[in-house]
């Protein structure tokens, strides 16, 4: 359970867009009749991604009316779950996975490079307004440690000078590469492969 | 070493593609019709002798758990709910089952979903796997295009749907009655049981959960014969594995191994060997975070598999090897591990919302060396009164591995941590004294 800061300034209104009204329509309809409940993950994430990646109150609102169930209930859910960001965040959401796995393998080096580059905290959106950055729990690529998740792309296998390299792409508007930095495509071991060869070279 | 013909995840490395057309290539989707015509009691039996348990962590034989489920349908619809929610630090094994060989995974859910009665299933990603979650969903539709899912699936007279759900980032949510709460459009706090959801699980139905690696072997097996698999492995402990070695070796990988595999020769053989050599090596986590630790004494013996790992007083879990050297901070290793549980505690219990963050705090503290020689035993007592005092496992996930770094590197806390409590000059140690005798005004 984490806390979570709530934004102080909030639209007043917050509505699907047409496609995005379709596209709810269709994921309340892979749950039972009756169980619409079940899609307010979903939707609060259509509603995230709607508005620059971050779910306003109002929008909770609207997704409690959406699926006939009380507002506390969707506040609830969205205040539980870690990834619905409820303040503003950079149109680049740096999540920078800190926990041990990634931390022997060099994370809290990246973290430093966030705060020379992004910004001082956590968190706060840098100068340029382009991105912020956040530690995160693990993000499951572990044998590929260090890694960052950037909105919803994996950089693999990163150290502090290839970070700062993804950042000054970003900073010039350039779309940085996801994947492995050190060319792995997959989890293999690097150099030193011992099964499955058949199918390598096949 | 296992044989490669043996291994069951041929894509494992995304050599071959992970399409509809490579993945049939590979043997999947051949004779899924008559697999299921031999019917459920053959299927569950044939799961049943193969002696496959769990891939999820606890290790609990598949078969068995598909038993429970009613055989006829009654009243309430059966559901079967897949666990992709991996959040375990240390295991990354379904990313790569998702990325690469979806097609075993919607292949087993359908035997599966057909051995249960369940017209649905519902796969619960996390929310992070964003891009593995549309790799699945493509190749969900590519299933549904060939007439392997929809109505009369691939030809069995079975209807049966799959429906991806994604999570939003609570490991919590991969308890099994915690992930059917998120399902549900609910907090992701674990429910009480019994009732166990193979009689009452989602929206009150019979539902069985399994891991990803567990449903995507299954086909395998049926194909094969559960001879087969049984012969893998260690009786009781049989069949393949997918080890994740992750942390202080020279090239982390993951890797599909027989059960039993002794963890000096996954580390040394695939994993490149430990940083700085088998020397250097300090201590090794088996199986995910949760899992008590190893110390070196005991890396060079000890087999990877259930039974064995049980016997060294720590747990196979889902397999995520974190190999620690002696170049790391143990202490502090552990203490991240601590902040992990008290970030994701769902806060429903007492002892785990309130205990796991004490843990971290003593043990950030343990590693500056500002803890008291009586703190350790403290803090002892502290995961005793959390392990087994909750309503999921995560009070014991949470208690053990510092039990274990308390069992096997008292010394070297003792040794860092030589305070005196007793405070004989004026020193700025605001958890040693009273808040208000710090400020002048009050003193």
């Amino acid at each position: 359970m984490s806390f979570k800061k709530i934004a102080k300034e909030q639209p007043d209104k917050f509505e699907f867009n047409k496609k995005n009204l379709e596209l709810a329509k269709k994921i309340i309809s892979n749950y039972p009749e009756g169980k619409q409940q079940s899609a307010v993950m979903a939707l609060l994430y259509i509603s995230q991604r709607q508005n620059n990646n971050w779910v306003p109150l109002a929008a909770m609102k609207y997704i409690a009316k959406f699926l006939t169930m009380p507002y506390i209930k969707v506040y609830e859910v969205a205040t539980f779950y870690t990834m619905y960001n409820l303040a503003p965040v950079g149109d680049y959401f740096f999540q920078i996975c800190t926990t041990t796995p990634c931390m022997i393998r060099g994370a809290y080096k990246l973290v430093d490079v966030c705060k020379k580059k992004i910004s001082k905290n956590e968190s706060k959106i840098s100068k340029n307004g382009k991105s912020s950055w956040m530690e995160v729990e693990c993000l499951g690529a572990c044998v590929n440690a260090p890694m960052i998740q950037i909105n919803e792309n994996y950089f693999e296998d990163l150290d502090p000078e290839k970070l700062e390299k993804i950042i000054d792409k970003i900073n010039v508007n350039e779309t940085p590469k996801p994947g492995s930095y050190r060319g792995r495509t997959s989890s293999e071991p690097e150099n030193i492969r011992k099964t499955l060869l058949g199918n390598k070279n096949a | 070493m296992l044989e490669d013909k043996d291994r069951i995840f041929q894509n494992l490395y995304n050599d071959l593609g992970a399409d509809f057309s490579s993945a049939k290539n590979r043997g999947d989707w051949k004779d899924t019709k008559e697999i299921c015509e031999k019917g459920r009691n053959w299927i569950i039996n044939e799961i049943k002798s193969s002696e496959l348990r769990g891939r999820g962590g606890a290790g609990f034989p598949t078969g068995l758990k598909w038993s429970f489920a009613p055989k006829e349908i009654g009243s309430r619809p059966h559901y079967l709910v897949i666990n992709a929610d991996e959040s375990e630090p240390g295991t990354c094994k379904d990313r790569d089952i998702l990325r690469f060989e979806p097609h075993k995974l919607i292949e087993g859910c359908l035997i599966a979903s057909y051995a249960v009665n369940a017209h649905a299933c519902y796969i619960y990603i996390r929310g992070e796997y964003y891009n593995e979650g549309q790799k699945l969903k493509n190749a969900i539709d590519e299933a549904y295009e060939n007439g392997l899912l929809g109505k009369n699936a691939s030809g069995t007279d079975w209807d049966f749907d799959i429906y991806i759900h994604y999570g939003a980032g609570a490991y919590i949510c991969g308890e099994e009655t915690a992930l059917l709460e998120s399902i549900e459009g609910k907090k992701g706090q674990p429910r009480l049981k019994p009732p166990f959801p193979a009689l009452i699980g989602l929206y009150g139905c019979p539902t069985i959960i399994n891991n990803v690696e567990t449903i995507s072997v299954v086909p395998t097996i049926l194909r094969r014969g559960a001879k087969w698999f049984a012969s893998l492995g260690r009786p009781k402990n049989t069949g393949t594995k997918i080890y994740c070695i992750s942390g202080n070796v020279n090239n982390p990988c993951n890797v599909e191994e027989e059960m039993g595999i002794t963890l000096k020769e996954l580390i040394q053989k695939h994993a490149g060997g430990v940083v700085g050599g088998w020397d250097n090596l300090k201590a090794v986590i088996p199986g995910g975070s949760s899992m008590p630790l190893l110390p070196k004494s005991k890396c060079d013996t000890i087999k990877m598999d259930f039974d064995d790992c049980v016997e060294n007083k720590t747990g196979l879990g889902t397999a995520g090897i974190v190999v620690i050297n002696n170049d790391q901070d143990i202490i502090k290793c552990m203490a991240r591990i601590a902040r992990f549980y008290k970030h994701e505690s769902c806060g429903q219990c007492t002892p785990c919302r309130e205990g796991a963050g004490w843990m971290w705090r003593m043990l950030e503290r343990m590693a500056k060396g500002e803890a008291t020689r009586d703190e350790v035993d403290m803090l002892m007592d502290v995961t005793k009164q959390i392990e087994g005092h909750t309503i999921c496992a995560f009070g014991e996930g949470s208690a053990w591995p510092i039990q274990a770094l308390l069992r096997n590197f008292r010394d070297e806390i003792f040794e860092r941590n030589k305070f005196d409590p007793v405070i004989k000059k004026q020193k700025n140690v605001p958890y040693l004294v009273d808040q208000h005798l710090l400020e002048k005004e009050n003193a």
